[in-house]
């Protein structure tokens, strides 16, 4: 058997024929394996659904309780047989419950990876390295020049801001599901503990993350329905970066908009979208760590996806490692 | 090293003065000696490495990274240091990251042979940022939006002195100013100016109210012609001769032709301006053509000579005379002048009036193009540093207005990044039966809040397409948002598709009454032109 007949590229998504199912459709499917709960990647109206127990919670959480037909959970490194192919799930370190997908049959195994990341975030379990045969890497900041820094280096600029303009509202553009959480630990982590005002639109997952463990400290809605006391000067507010250019940011004192995004790492993404304070903190792997994963996993085949797919493949050329685009269409770049 | 990169990529996303300078003080007070001192000569452009070229930049990284995989990142970046300075291979630990002294020190023993190494070197040593920042360093201009004058004034809040105190001592400085900062911290004595020809802070005048008008007595006023050029103090000390700007910066070296004609002893105030001054004055874009060089041609010189229109002197033949009222300072300079090179040297002539109502006439009909207003000195007043309420005032003539149509609206920054606050307008151009809107220029204030408001609310409900932060605006015949836009004097501009550019543009009245169609054509612009 080779490669591509145990996975291939359809317009619905990436399709196992063997098994008869697609890992992160696009489109409705009668039987879909999710590797998380972005939006992009986890659909509704799927006949069943197979992912980890906090990607089916979250789901739920987005497109209520009757998302798909079936529901299973997939244990983190439990084998599970699908129509004779055998498939387990283990940690990505993208974001809570975010998982890579080893599909494996007649001996040959393949990753999907999923989004995944590899520095530390202490809202999610840490990617695992598999080995496998072939290796299907994201790519979303695949060009060399995007290297993230330590994000509590990030997180002390935010604190550094707050006290040279303690007059000013920070408004920290953050997604909703993953980054936001993960800026909030990180900013309990570096001793923050007022109270931080989140977006209505994080309200649910921000709640969803402390059941599961994730502890975010004193949390208070930044904006309440009919009510026009706005947080005091200088709180840090979290919200979706579509609701910092958004009408709904006038209502605080003097607003310092920060985003925190790998996009950040290119001085005219942060002109354009008008940042005063730029954070450089990814959900996805920089270069580095998209490297590193691809000699870590010992796969003799690359195949890049949703990104900067050329310049990945370019290093796989020149590292002796056979490589080749895979077109998967739908997805999006991190928070745009 | 890495404070000073921090301040550099703060301080270029900083939209506000008060916030930049917030920053800048914040670096002098937390960044220890020597490195700040290195820091405010890099901000006050106080720091030249010549052995250091662009282009080796290029060589060097190539030698270190797959081409192709840099043509893929410089294209996405799109800018070279920026590329440099993120796909240069990191080392990785180890060795602790270079003072930002130590840098200035590396780069300034490079010689030209050894200075790709020293580049290399220092890239190799330092992160992302503190690799961009080493790089705008070595090749000159920071670009971060902050003139040496937001410095000084920075260093003045910092010290708790008055600017114009650091205006004087500048130019007796080196970096990286120990003692400077010494006294700011109130640990020092005040610095001696030792340097010959220091710059002495001119004195300013206030734009006249309306409330001025009942306490100006004409007799006790001068009047003056306000040119349209800029503010110089020429200084020449026991042979030592300077020009500067109105804050300090010395330009003698752009200005090559007039320091040889300053052949006297005293430091003298005026305009400066192109032209001869026994035949013709040049217009203000005709003085851009010798500003903010560093170096200037003989058919630069040939073409746009400079002169200096006289107003005032500080010092003459070694006396200070700062002390003396303006009649009697005046009657001084009229001597002096009269006795240096005419091509390079004048008098601003005095306006006779008898009152305010004539010398309004005059102000509103000047003689000359290049005339902007008129100046009103106090007869008795000395000449004070700064900006005293009463003695001197500036009447500047009624600013040009258009009426255009608002055609494009950028988001601001800061305060203003959830409004659509910067307009691009345009006016009717082409055939009367079927014109076109060309653009003419862009204005970001001049309305007050609540206008604004209806602005962004106009913007946001006639949007007809986005291009990233910039929304372009229905604007038709009959539908479209005409603004009247003041501005104080128009130049012909190859850059600009309407061949017009303008001088201060601001947003003066919303005219939501007036059809799109009657706003002005592009002809009523040219017509404003100064002859050429």
């Amino acid at each position: 058997m080779n490669a591509r007949q145990l996975l291939r590229s359809r317009p619905e998504g990436l399709y196992c024929p063997s098994g008869d199912f697609f890992i992160d459709p696009v489109r409705p499917v009668e039987r879909a394996l999710i590797t998380h709960g972005h939006s992009d990647h986890a659909r509704a109206g799927h006949g069943a659904v197979m992912a980890t127990r906090e990607t089916l919670d979250i789901m739920g959480l987005r497109y209520g309780t009757g998302f798909a037909g079936r529901m299973q959970e997939a244990r983190l490194g439990e084998t599970v047989t699908v129509n004779g192919v055998r498939v387990t799930f283990h940690p990505a370190g993208h974001v809570l419950g975010s998982a890579q997908i080893s599909v494996e049959a007649n001996g040959l195994r393949i990753v999907a990876s999923g989004d995944y990341k590899r520095s530390r975030d202490p809202t999610c379990a840490a990617f695992e390295p598999i080995t496998c045969d072939v290796f299907i890497t994201e790519a979303t900041f695949g060009l060399p020049v995007f290297t993230h820094p330590d994000p509590a280096h990030e997180i002390s600029q935010l604190l550094t801001s707050l006290k040279q303009f303690p007059e000013r509202t920070h408004i920290v553009g953050a997604y909703s599901l993953g980054k936001a959480q993960r800026v909030i630990a990180l900013l309990r982590e570096a001793g923050y503990g007022e109270t931080i005002y989140i977006h209505g639109a994080l309200a649910r997952l921000c709640a969803y993350y402390e059941e599961t463990g994730v502890p975010l400290g004193p949390l208070q809605p930044a904006t309440v329905e009919g009510k026009a006391d706005a947080p005091p000067a200088g709180a840090i507010v979290v919200a979706p970066p579509s609701a910092m250019d958004d009408r709904w940011s006038r209502r605080f004192a003097d607003p310092l908009s920060c985003f925190a995004s790998g996009w950040m790492r290119i001085r005219q993404r942060v002109r354009q979208r008008g940042v005063e304070l730029p954070l450089i903190i990814s959900d996805h792997a920089d270069w580095d760590e998209l490297t590193a994963s691809i000699r870590d996993t010992g796969a003799s085949e690359v195949w890049v996806t949703h990104g900067r797919e050329e310049a990945l493949v370019r290093w796989c050329e020149l590292n002796g490692i056979s490589a080749r685009p895979l077109h998967l269409a739908g997805y999006e770049d991190e928070a745009e | 090293m890495e404070r000073f990169a921090e301040l550099l990529d703060r301080l270029v996303l900083t939209p506000s003065r008060n916030g930049k300078l917030r920053l800048i003080i914040d670096y002098f007070s937390t960044v220890p000696d020597p490195d700040r001192g290195y820091g405010l000569a890099g901000l006050t452009g106080g720091l030249d490495f010549p052995a250091i070229k662009p282009a080796m930049l290029r060589t060097l990284v190539m030698e270190r990274v797959d081409p192709v995989l840099f043509d893929y990142s410089y294209d996405y970046v799109g800018d070279l240091a920026e590329t440099v300075s993120l796909i240069w291979p990191s080392r990785g630990g180890g060795t602790a990251a270079p003072t930002l002294s130590e840098v200035v020190r590396r780069l300034a023993q490079a010689s030209r042979s050894d200075a790709p190494a020293v580049m290399g070197g220092l890239l190799d040593d330092l992160s992302p940022s503190g690799r961009f920042a080493a790089i705008k360093l070595a090749t000159g201009g920071l670009r971060v939006g902050v003139s040496a004058r937001l410095t000084k004034q920075a260093l003045a809040a910092f010290g708790e002195v008055d600017v114009h105190e650091i205006e004087e001592l500048w130019h007796g400085l080196a970096p990286p100013y120990e003692p400077f900062f010494a006294w700011l911290e109130k640990r020092g004595p005040r610095p001696q100016n030792a340097a010959l020809a220091p710059f002495r802070p001119v004195m300013l005048a206030h734009a006249v109210a309306e409330a001025d008008f009942s306490t100006i007595r004409s007799e006790d006023y001068a009047a003056e012609w306000k040119w349209d050029g800029i503010r110089v103090q020429a200084v020449n000390q026991g042979g030592v001769r300077r020009l500067y700007s109105r804050t300090g910066d010395d330009i003698s070296g752009a200005f090559p032709d007039l320091l040889e004609a300053m052949d006297f002893e005293g430091a003298l105030d005026g305009e400066l301006l192109v032209g001869d001054p026994q035949q013709r004055t040049g217009t203000f874009s005709d003085l851009q053509q010798r500003l903010n060089r560093k170096t200037v041609s003989r058919t630069m010189l040939r073409d746009y000579p400079v002169f200096m229109r006289c107003y005032d002197a500080l010092t003459l033949d070694k006396r200070d005379i700062r002390a003396l009222p303006y009649v009697e300072r005046r009657e001084l300079l009229e001597a002096f002048v009269s006795r240096l090179s005419p091509e390079r040297f004048d008098l601003s002539p005095n306006i006779a009036f008898a009152t305010l109502e004539e010398l309004d006439e005059k102000r509103c009909n000047p003689l000359h193009p290049v005339i902007e207003g008129v100046m009103l000195k106090r007869k008795d007043s000395p000449y004070l540093p700064g900006r005293p309420k009463g003695p001197w005032f500036k009447w500047k003539r009624d600013p040009y207005t258009v009426d255009a149509v608002l055609m494009y609206a950028q988001r601001g920054h800061g305060k203003r990044s959830s409004f659509y606050s910067d307009y691009t307008f345009g006016v009717w151009s082409g055939p009367p039966e079927d014109p076109v809107l060309v653009p003419v220029g862009k204005a970001y204030f001049g309305f007050t809040d609540e206008e604004l408001r209806q602005l962004d609310k106009y913007v946001r409900e006639n949007t007809i397409e986005r291009f990233g932060p910039v929304r372009a605006v229905r604007a038709d015949r009959n539908h479209g948002l005409v603004l009247e836009v003041a501005f104080e004097g128009l130049q012909r501009s190859t850059r600009h598709k309407s061949g017009v550019a303008m001088r201060f543009p601001r947003i003066s009245r919303l005219r939501w009454d007036k059809p799109a169609h009657e706003a002005d054509r592009l002809e009523t612009l040219e017509a404003m032109l100064p002859p050429s």
